[in-house]
Formats: structure tokens, sequence, C-alpha cells
């Protein structure tokens, strides 16, 4: 199971980067959301996996006894997926404006904040 | 419950942005509401300030949970100086904001949206568990974004993908950062780390980490290499927004770096050493940049990469008269930079144009506003008894302590390469004979503003010029200050101890 989550992050966090280094502007939002979902899984996985043991203490007891889940790396992992869905959902509007406004879908195209004025 | 304090400028921000987003389409409104509330914040963090000065660090737990497991709100004095830094410059950007922004753009909120900046800010600098610090970077850069893109012309859309992109990968690197942090230590807040991250044996892996915090923060902060999305974007929106973000966002990430590599990873000989190498090529290849520039805000966007450098290498360092430099430069640098971007907005509205080829003969027409924007440009330069003057010496003599004469001699060229910069600029924009421009229909020049509408443009630059000259001429309570601020981020028991509350 570790071996592969740890491989599932490793492509998730290359195939984003990838994606992130094409000149489309889709396909910068595909990467986009893959690194994030690489990210999030890569809190959860170092969270450390424990199967089948929720953070419940029994009533008779003070402290754990046994290994148990650990609550934190779920909740970064939501309060990290919030995020981003609100960022990727801001990042398709702009892109659908920046594509309505300089009509191209192309990166190498966008120099217009290079020029010399 | 005088801890409670730590939270009212956040608590205040987040009143005025609600407020605000309610009277949506009342601009008239909003603009007093935003600039009453901005001077109220001013006392606040005045306030907050001197408490802290008094009393030493305070700290607030949330919802009462104790330290290492819920989150801590932290008011060191490096916190607090910052937000009443970010108080002061927001309420000279909020005045500008009303005098300059068009009604158009604020009418899709512009406000509300700035004042959820400074909250963002506000709790950044507060705040002492690193995941709530990646949180408010996200409420931050998604502020950012909307600022950036309002109004939608094509050089804003095109500086806001690259600003994005870049922007939301620093995010993505920092939270992997934090993610490797939490499996090595099982920790979030910043002072129970301090001593995990101490006691961890592989260190190999605790550099790893420091790295992507440093790619993280920096693409923020803007160092050589990861500056480029900076300059592509900063000249493209309104005055007053370039002015807040030249002032304050890039020195978000300079904060950031401070408090993770003196409280986390402090004293680690190969991050130190790195740290030096990228500031001294940030102070290099900014001044290089600005130099070959000739939009007035582009030289300003690279002024304020190659201004990055003296406190990465400060930081690098690692002295305590180092870290003294670089608060003391930091504390200078927010509010020069600040006016900067809203002294080339005067300039813009005088003359229509940036282009420091079309500009010209403003000292000529303009005298006495020409001397109230002689002030920012040579407190930049740190011609004595100006500004940014002062945090030079502690930057070089700690390079002299240590014997590292690279260092002093980058600082020392990006000092010089900064004076002939602004010399130049101020050659070309105030005293050359200028070419005479095509006369713009539409176009709010300044000569035909009334004076109320000239006053919103003059205050907040005549403002934080007076601020610059205190800071110039009262330098030995700056560093007395940065002296005291150093100390707190050398020795970081005294930290430590006040967020874990292991002192009694």
């Amino acid at each position: 199971m570790e071996v592969l989550l740890a491989l599932m992050i490793g492509i998730l966090y290359a195939t984003g980067i990838y994606m992130m280094l094409r000149r489309s502007l889709v396909k910068l939002i595909i990467g986009i959301i893959l690194l994030g979902n690489g990210a999030n899984l890569l809190i959860f996985f170092l969270g450390r996996i424990t199967k089948g043991a929720p953070p419940i203490i029994p009533g008779d007891a003070k402290v754990f006894s046994e290994a148990f889940a650990d609550p934190v790396p779920q909740a970064l992992i939501l309060t990290a997926i919030v995020i981003s869905f609100g960022l990727q959902s801001f990042a398709i509007v702009l892109v659908k404006r920046a594509h309505t406004v300089v009509r191209t879908d192309d990166l190498d195209e966008m120099n217009a904040t290079d020029e010399d004025s | 419950m005088t801890q409670q304090i730590i939270l009212y400028p956040l608590y205040l921000q987040i009143a005025i942005s609600v407020i605000l987003m309610f009277a949506w389409f009342k601009i008239s409104f909003q603009k007093v509401f935003s600039v009453i509330g901005s001077f109220i914040s001013v006392g606040l963090a005045g306030w907050l300030f001197y408490e802290v000065w008094v009393n030493g660090t305070l700290t607030v737990q949330a919802g009462n949970w104790e330290a290492p497991f819920g989150i801590t709100f932290v008011a060191d004095t490096l916190a607090v100086t910052l937000v009443l830094l970010t108080a002061i410059a927001g309420l000279a950007v909020s005045i500008f904001s009303a005098g300059s922004v068009l009604r158009d753009r604020l009418r899709f909120g512009y406000f509300p949206i700035f004042h959820f900046l400074l909250l963002g800010l506000n709790g950044a600098f507060l705040t002492g568990d690193i995941f709530n610090l990646y949180v408010w970077f996200e409420i931050i850069i998604i502020s950012s974004f909307v600022l950036i893109t309002i109004g939608g012309e094509k050089a804003q859309l095109e500086g806001a993908v690259k600003y994005f992109t870049l922007n939301i990968l620093a995010s993505m690197i920092f939270l992997t950062a934090i993610a490797v942090l939490y499996g090595l230590t099982g920790s979030l807040n910043m002072a129970d780390l301090a001593g995990k991250v101490a006691a961890i044996e592989n260190r190999g892996l605790v550099e790893i980490t420091g790295i992507l915090f440093l790619i993280g923060f920096g693409i923020k902060a803007g160092v050589f290499p990861l500056y480029f999305w900076l300059p592509a974007s900063y000249h493209t929106p309104p005055f007053a927004v370039s002015a807040i973000f030249g002032g304050l966002l890039t020195k978000v990430g300079v904060y950031a770096l401070l408090r993770v590599f003196t409280l986390i990873f402090s004293g680690d000989a190969f991050l130190n050493k790195i740290l030096i190498i990228i500031a001294i090529l940030t102070l290099i290849s900014g001044g290089i940049g600005a130099l070959v520039q000739n939009n007035m805000r582009k030289v300003f966007s690279y002024l304020i990469i190659c201004h990055i450098g003296y406190m990465i290498a400060g930081l690098g360092m690692l002295t305590e008269i180092a870290i003294a430099g670089a608060i003391f430069y930091l504390i200078h640098d927010i509010v020069v930079k600040t006016n900067l971007f809203m002294l080339s907005g005067v300039v813009y509205r005088i003359k229509g144009t940036n282009s420091m080829r079309q500009l010209g003969d403003i000292y000529a027409k303009w005298p006495k506003i020409s001397l109230l924007l002689f002030i920012p440009l040579f407190s930049l330069v740190g011609i004595p008894p100006l500004s940014g003057f002062w945090p030079k010496i502690n930057l070089i003599k700690a390079g002299f302590a240590q014997g590292s004469y690279i260092t002093v001699a980058a600082i020392i060229f990006a000092s010089f390469i900064t004076l002939v910069i602004i010399a130049k600029l101020w050659a070309e924009v105030f005293w050359k004979k200028g070419e005479e421009l095509p006369f713009r229909k539409h176009f709010g020049y300044f000569d035909k503003m009334t004076t109320f509408k000239r006053w919103q443009f003059v205050f907040p630059v005549a403002l934080l010029s007076i601020v610059s000259l205190y800071i110039g001429f009262g330098a030995e309570h700056i560093q007395e200050l940065s002296a005291r601020i150093a100390a707190e981020l050398m020795n970081t028991e005294g930290y430590i101890n006040t967020v874990l509350n292991t002192a009694k």
C-alpha cells in the first residue's frame, strides 16, 4: 500500500510539473490540479497510514494503548482541498477571460508585459 | 484578557471587509469607510505594539487548546512591528486608492478585497503555526489575484497569468514542505518544531525540507533565480495595487524566511551558505535588471528584487548584528517601496505616461511636488541621513566581522547601482526637457483635478515620506527596535518558552 501510494504521488507531481511546463493555458490548469492532488496525498501519506484504527478512546481508558490513525493530516487535507478548489475555479475563469481578451492559448504569445514602453 | 488584543487587528480587518461587501455599489461610502477603518487599524496596531514593547511577547491559544496541539497566535516584537507597518502602508494606500482608482474598478469590490488582503497580511505576521501560515498565505494570494485582475485590461490579464502560476506553484511547494516537516516531526506549532527539528538525526532530510521552504518562500519574496514573475506583473495593475504589492507582498515572503530560518532551521551551515549565494546573485541581477528598464514601475520592480538581497544577506550571515541590519532594512523598505509606486502614480497623472524617455520637466512645472518626491527616491538610495543608509552599516559591519568580503562587495555594488538608477531617473523624469505628449481627452490630468482630489494623491505620499524621514533622522530608535528584534530572533528560548508556557 505504501509503495503504491508513494508511486502515485510521484506520478502526480511529475505529470503536474510536466503539464505546467507546456505552453497551453488549459494544460497549465490541469498541471495545477494534478500538483494540488499530489500535495494532498503527500500530507496523507506522511501522516502515517494506519488501517482500521480510528482515534477514538475507549470509555474506561485514559490514553491510547495501540497505534491509531492520526486525525490531523485529514484535517489539513480538508483545508487544503477547499483552498485549492477555490484557486482552481479562479484559475479557470482567469484563463477563460485571458483567452477572450488576448485571443490565444499559447503562453509564448503572451508577451505584452515584456514590451518596452 | 489583555492577550486578546493580538486578535483585534484581524477582527477589525474582517469586520471592515464584511461591512464593505454589504455596501457593494455605494462607492463613496466605501471610500470613506475604508479610510476611517484604516485610521482605526493604525491605532489598534500602535496599541498592540506598545503592549508588546512594554510587556514582552504575548500569545493567545485559539479555542484554549494548549500550545503544541491548537493554533497559537504569537505577537513578538517582529510581528507587531510588521503589523504596525502594514497598518501605516494600508492607510496610505487606502487614501491613495480612494483618489486614484477608477470608479469602474471600484464597483467590482476593490475595497473589500483590499481589506481582505490586509487581513491576510496581519494574520501571516501574527500566527505561530506553520499550517495556519499557509492558510494566511492563501488568503493573501487569492485577494491579490482579484486585485491584480480587476479591470481586465490585456496587459493586466497577461501579467496575472504569470503572477498566478508562479504564486500557486510556490504555495504547492510550501504545502509539500509542510507535509514533509509534519512527517518528520508530527507537529505544526513553530515553537514546538524548533526543538523537534533540532533533535532529528538525519540532517540530510532536514536540509531538503529547508530547501523546499526556501524555494516556496523564495518565489514569493522574489529572490534570484525565482523572481521573473515579479517584473512581468507588478507594472500592470492600478498604481494603488502596485503600491501595496510592492510594499508588502514580497516582504511577507521575507518575513516567512526570517521566521523559519531563525526558529526552525537555525544554524544549519549548508542552508546559510545557500542563502548568502542567493543574496549576492539577487543584489547583482536585480540591480542590473533595473538599469536597462525604461518604464518607471518596471525600474522599481527590479529595485524591489535588488533590495530583497540585503535582507536575505542579513539572514544568511545569521549574526545578531546582521539580522538587526536585515530588520532595519525591512522596516525602511516597506515604507519606501509603497511610496515609490504611489509616486509613479502621481507622475503618471501629471504627464499621462510612465515611460522615462517621454517624461520630463516635472521639476519646472511642479517644484513643490518634485521636492516631496525627492524624499522617497533618495531615501531609497540611502544618502545619509536618509533612511536607506543606516541598515547598510549594520550589514557591512556584520560582513567584515565574518570576513565574507564578497557579500560586502555585493552590498556596496547594489547601493552604488541604486544611486546610478535613481540619479538617472531623477534627471530623466524631473530635470530633462520632456517630449510634447499628445493630449488624452478622457484622462484625469493632475492639473485639472480639484484641490481635494489632488490632496488624495499627495497626502499619502507625504505621510509615508514623513515616516521615511523619521526612520532616517530617528535612526537611533529604529536601531534599538531592530536590535531587540534581532536578539529575540537569535535567542529563540524566549519565544519557545512563551508559546509552550514552559517557563513557569
